[in-house]
């Protein structure tokens, strides 16, 4: 399993837009991928879950990846993150 | 009745009034016996509804560019989310209910999960998901999407509008959106501001308009909707629109093209600014340059007198905004009606004949140095030309030169780069006209003010309302001193302009062309229209509207 951190600096935190974007590009690998914000850890394949985060500018996310292709999956969503987010 | 609401986006509209009907969708629970069949009867109208959604994202790329098309895309990607799918199948199937009062209560739990968010934006969302799941259930009722139909444009009331409502109407119709709920964040704001027509939220719309046609109008700028205006208001407002309506046309035709005569004569046309702000609606109005660039506001919005860093900032921000047109900014031009406390100025009998602009600053060097200084610092980052107000004499312009070398000096000792400044006075004393051929030996260009130099030619006081009658913005007087001072001008050397009110008055344009001027500069609404004007004229032909010699004849 791989993770890391990231602290949303978009003023609008992660909505509804880059949401989608993200689960497009989380759902591009065969690995399971996690969002987690403090206790709350949903499926970052889901845009309902990922949505329901309501992660804000300035929050810090933990993404993890498990599985085949982790390791991509992981570099993909750091750098989708740190692009629009 | 005039009502109160935030602006989305400013414009001014009148047409009739419509409410917007939502489409209700009845929704009874019933027992289903095969539940396979059910839910296969949900997941088909969940592709169609995925498909119209294409659909619509396709129809409002198109309309409203990427921005607002992409939440389509999220609707599609929410018709597909595990969660969303899953809750409507097992309620389906463990209920035994039918697959619209299951799409019906999951979108409304969906809903209710967004609404209990903290976060504003958030909370638009819960708008979303009902949207997506009456889509769902429209396709299962075998109904289309309800799109309103109109043949007259009219102006639309609402509580709030979903995404799929908007992009499915006649846009072409909608003259401007208020709506009783919204945000700055919600769909319609943004589809308001895509396609620039005004928008209102928060407004206290009432229930009933009554069964005849209403006739409203939405103001924009300051938030107002009014039902049944009356005479006057609705007068008032037709004035405001066609002005705005003939500043849209003037801008689409005329935007980007050449100040050209028809017989291929060009000439600068720049805009009159009065502080940094300005420079965007110069720029919106695509002037050539700035003509004149007013430093007053630099010392009447400051408490005391404004340092050099803050003058530098100020001209530095215009010059790089203009990217290298050319901006003339006129010294310090204080006193007469302008006046600052801290200047301590003694108040004057005939204070616009006193103490005023360019005799201050020779007086007070110091002051003046402190402007040059950040007029030549700020030359380094664009183009800019230097002029000053109220000359009279030709040992004006030799004393204000002594200074401008004190300056240049100090720079070249300090290593502050500055460039080359173009020097040039205003023309606003029947003084500076007379001695004209002296002036142009001594400077690069003339601007002509012919606000003061009419009331000194004229000795009327334009803030007299009594002397209107005698009042001649086109005297006979003032002409030929224009056509003195560019002659004498172009003998000298120099390039000749107009920066007063008179030159926005197209009336003159085309004698303004004759008389051979170089450059005009107005305020920046005005620029287009003078465009406008000037791409009319053809200095070859011998049809001279407005010339020199004849308006004396008439009076």
């Amino acid at each position: 399993m791989r993770e890391f951190q990231y602290v949303i600096t978009d003023k609008e935190g992660i909505h509804a837009r880059p949401a989608g974007a993200f689960v497009k590009t989380a759902a591009d690998f065969p690995c399971k991928i996690s969002i987690a914000k403090g206790e709350k850890e949903v499926d970052a394949k889901r845009i309902f879950a990922v949505m329901s985060l309501g992660v804000k500018c300035g929050e810090e996310i933990t993404v993890r990846a498990e599985g085949e292709q982790e390791e991509e999956a992981i570099a993909a969503c750091s750098e989708f993150l740190r692009k629009y987010l | 009745m005039v009502l109160k609401g935030k602006s989305v986006f400013g414009g001014i509209a009148i047409g009739t009034l419509r409410i917007y009907e939502k489409k209700d969708h009845i929704i009874k629970r019933r027992r289903v016996t095969d539940v396979l069949e059910e839910e296969t009867r949900f997941l088909a109208a969940k592709e169609e509804a995925k498909r119209q959604l294409a659909e619509l994202y396709e129809k409002a790329l198109k309309e409203v560019g990427e921005t607002g098309a992409a939440i389509f895309e999220i609707h599609q990607m929410m018709l597909d989310d595990p969660d969303y799918l899953e809750a409507v199948c097992s309620m389906i199937k463990t209920q035994e209910v039918n697959a619209e009062f299951a799409a019906a209560s999951t979108g409304d739990n969906f809903s209710q999960m967004f609404a209990a968010m903290e976060d504003a934006y958030m909370r638009e969302r819960a708008a979303d998901v009902k949207d997506i799941s009456n889509r769902v259930i429209s396709i299962l009722q075998g109904g289309g999407a309800g799109a309103m139909e109109a043949e007259e444009p009219f102006i639309l009331l609402a509580d709030d509008l979903a995404p799929s409502e908007t992009v499915q109407m006649d846009k072409s119709k909608v003259l401007s959106f208020v709506t009783r709920g919204g945000s700055t964040n919600s769909h319609t704001a943004i589809l308001a501001r895509t396609m620039n027509i005004p928008a209102l939220i928060g407004v206290d719309i009432p229930e009933e308009l009554g069964q005849e046609v209403v006739v409203g109008i939405v103001d924009g700028y300051q938030g107002i909707l009014y039902i049944h205006p009356d005479e006057e208001t609705l007068a008032r407002y037709q004035r405001l629109k066609e002005a705005e309506e003939q500043k849209r046309r003037l801008l689409k035709e005329l935007k980007g093209k050449e100040t050209v005569t028809l017989d291929g004569r060009k000439i600068n046309l720049y805009a009159n600014i009065g502080g940094v702000s300005d420079v965007a609606e110069a720029l919106a109005n695509d002037a050539g340059g700035i003509g004149l660039f007013r430093s007053e506001f630099l010392y009447l919005e400051s408490e005391d007198y404004p340092t050099e860093e803050t003058q530098f900032a100020a001209y530095k921000t215009v010059a790089e905004a203009m990217a290298g047109k050319k901006v003339i900014i006129r010294t310090l031009d204080i006193g007469a009606d302008k006046q600052v406390d801290y200047f301590h100025l003694e108040k004057e009998e005939n204070p616009a004949m006193g103490y005023r602009a360019i005799r201050i600053c020779l007086d007070r060097k110091e002051l003046f140095k402190t402007q040059l200084r950040a007029i030549y610092r700020a030359s380094y980052y664009g183009s800019i030309s230097v002029m000053f107000p109220m000359i009279i004499s030709v040992e004006e312009i030799r004393q204000i030169k002594e200074v401008i070398e004190e300056v240049k000096a100090e720079l070249l000792r300090d290593g502050i780069p500055y460039q080359e400044v173009e020097i040039g006075i205003m023309i606003e004393t029947p003084a500076a006209v007379m001695i004209s051929d002296l002036l142009a030996e001594e400077v690069d260009f003339f601007s002509i003010g012919t606000n003061d130099l009419t009331q000194y030619t004229l000795a009327i006081d334009r803030q007299n309302a009594n002397l209107d009658r005698f009042y001649d913005a086109h005297h006979e007087a003032v002409l030929r001193m224009l056509q003195m001072v560019v002659d004498n001008g172009h003998k000298g050397g120099c390039w000749v302009g107009i920066c007063g009110e008179l030159g926005a008055d197209t009336a003159l344009t085309e004698t303004f062309l004759r008389m051979g001027f170089d450059e005009i500069s107005v305020s920046p609404s005005m620029v287009l229209k003078v465009r406008e004007k000037i791409r009319s004229i053809n200095c070859n032909s011998s049809a001279i509207s407005s010339p020199v010699g004849e308006s004396c004849l008439h009076e």
